[in-house]
């Protein structure tokens, strides 16, 4: 028996693609733009938003049929920032270094409309485990989206990928740089996010044409 | 019977149950967890330290390498040799000047109370640095760090580091090609304190000129590096009775 039903699997996979909470349901842009200028950002980001995600999936989902309905949105914004406080404690005691890099985005977790998005849509209305896995895939969906726009904006823009130069030294003028290439300002901030966001888009809708709205 | 969870009662109860949980569960591991954070600080502010007058384990091409937290507790009390607080001019012996908080003494200072400047004085290979705490703000937050100098004002090496500057951006005062470029510089300029600014139209990339009181800009972080200038001038400002000594002995 396989581990996931078909039903379950597209749970993961279908936000991966022809459902991205990014590219699709236009979600989740603020931290898009606000921490895709490193690769490495992205990545913590992306890992973060993971953890909870799936974990606030699952709570909301256990307290789905004793939530009184007023006051539900309250409730799930204090489960996020409940599960950002915890996960800011438990890396500053354990990791110190990733919650120095995290630093500013663990905050912008509780500010990720997919999360409270998918706490309303999902989790209110179905089981802890059907909910978990939708947690998971839309945070992997959104995370994927955030390290292309990271890995280009990172390599446009400053040349490097996680820090390291990989297009040469732009100051000395070695590798492209001595035939005449220069990084990109503009890809450094946020505004390029937009683009390149905006370019997956056309890229995605291209390649399938089912996603593109009629007029 | 099926509750009913429209009920006013029911939402207070729910609210009431809901805030004592979690506040206990945070209570609980704020607690639990203090003394580790306290200590990971605690090393990270020696580390700061030990970095600014040149103690790490950077090699000519890596990034910021930090004297390991294991052993740096021991590295500190090697190469520090002394510490000391600046109360009114008066320099006071204190051990445990590295934990002072930076801002909140900057803060007494400007509401007319007193302060306690923290001041560091290492040494390695026979030379000595004297290291002085800064803190300022940047764009989105708190920007600080560590200036150590000789006793003729010129920069040994700097630390910064910044609470929530944007990455990729202002978050870039950290890393090492723009730290390094204070190396070198004189805080001094025709015997007058200039400090060092960041500068946009500084047109030396390669930070060649040491007597030119500059370094190069970030691009798209201007705030950050705007703050980080004030927040050296300051410096100069609080521990100016202090260098002067140092400069006249």
């Amino acid at each position: 028996m396989a581990l996931l039903s078909k039903k379950d699997a597209n749970l993961i996979l279908d936000p991966l693609a022809d459902n991205n909470p990014i590219t699709i349901q236009v979600l989740g842009i603020c931290s898009a733009l606000a921490i895709t200028a490193e690769l490495k950002a992205s990545i913590v980001m992306s890992i973060s938003v993971i953890f909870v995600m799936g974990i606030g999936n699952v709570v909301i989902s256990l307290l789905r049929n004793v939530i009184p309905s007023k006051i539900r949105i309250i409730v799930q914004l204090i489960v996020v920032a409940t599960l950002v406080i915890v996960v800011d404690q438990v890396l500053k005691a354990y990791a110190y270094d990733l919650s120095k890099t995290l630093s500013v985005f663990v905050g912008l977790i509780i500010t990720n409309c997919i999360i409270m998005g998918r706490f309303e849509a999902f989790a209110l209305g179905n089981g802890v485990w059907r909910s978990f896995l939708d947690g998971i895939g839309n945070a992997l969906g959104y995370g994927v989206i955030l390290i292309i726009v990271g890995f280009f904006r990172e390599l446009l823009g400053s040349g490097t990928l996680f820090g390291i130069p990989v297009l040469g030294d732009p100051i000395a003028k070695t590798g492209l740089y001595s035939i005449g290439y220069e990084n990109n300002g503009f890809m450094i901030i946020p505004p390029a996010a937009l683009i390149v966001v905006g370019v997956i888009i056309w890229v995605q809708r291209s390649r399938n044409r089912a996603l593109i709205e009629e007029a | 019977m099926a509750m009913n969870t429209e009920k006013n009662s029911y939402t207070v109860i729910f609210s009431i149950v809901m805030v004592m949980v979690v506040g206990s569960v945070l209570a609980f591991l704020a607690s639990a967890l203090r003394p580790r954070i306290d200590e990971n600080e605690r090393f990270e502010k020696q580390q700061n330290i030990l970095y600014a007058m040149g103690i790490n384990e950077n090699t000519p091409d890596s990034g910021v390498n930090f004297i390991p937290t294991d052993v740096v507790e021991g590295e500190f009390g090697k190469y520090i040799k002394e510490q000391y607080v600046l109360v009114n001019g008066e320099m006071v012996a204190d051990d445990q000047a590295f934990l002072v908080d930076m801002k909140k003494q900057l803060s007494n200072l400007k509401d007319g109370g007193e302060a306690r400047l923290p001041i560091f004085i290492g040494e390695k290979e026979g030379k000595k640095s004297y290291i002085l705490p800064m803190h300022g703000k940047g764009l989105w937050d708190a920007i600080w760090g560590f200036m150590a100098v000789d006793e003729h004002m010129v920069i040994q090496g700097v630390y910064f580091d910044h609470k929530a500057e944007t990455a990729g951006l202002g978050a870039n005062i950290k890393m090492r090609f723009f730290m390094d470029d204070f190396q070198g510089e004189s805080l001094l300029n025709g015997g007058s304190y200039e400090g060092v600014v960041v500068s946009k139209t500084n047109n030396d990339p390669l930070n060649q000129d040491k007597e030119d009181n500059t370094v190069d800009a970030i691009a798209g972080a201007t705030i950050t590096g705007n703050g980080v200038s004030a927040m050296i001038k300051e410096t100069l400002k609080v521990y100016r009775p202090y260098l002067d000594n140092i400069r006249t002995n």
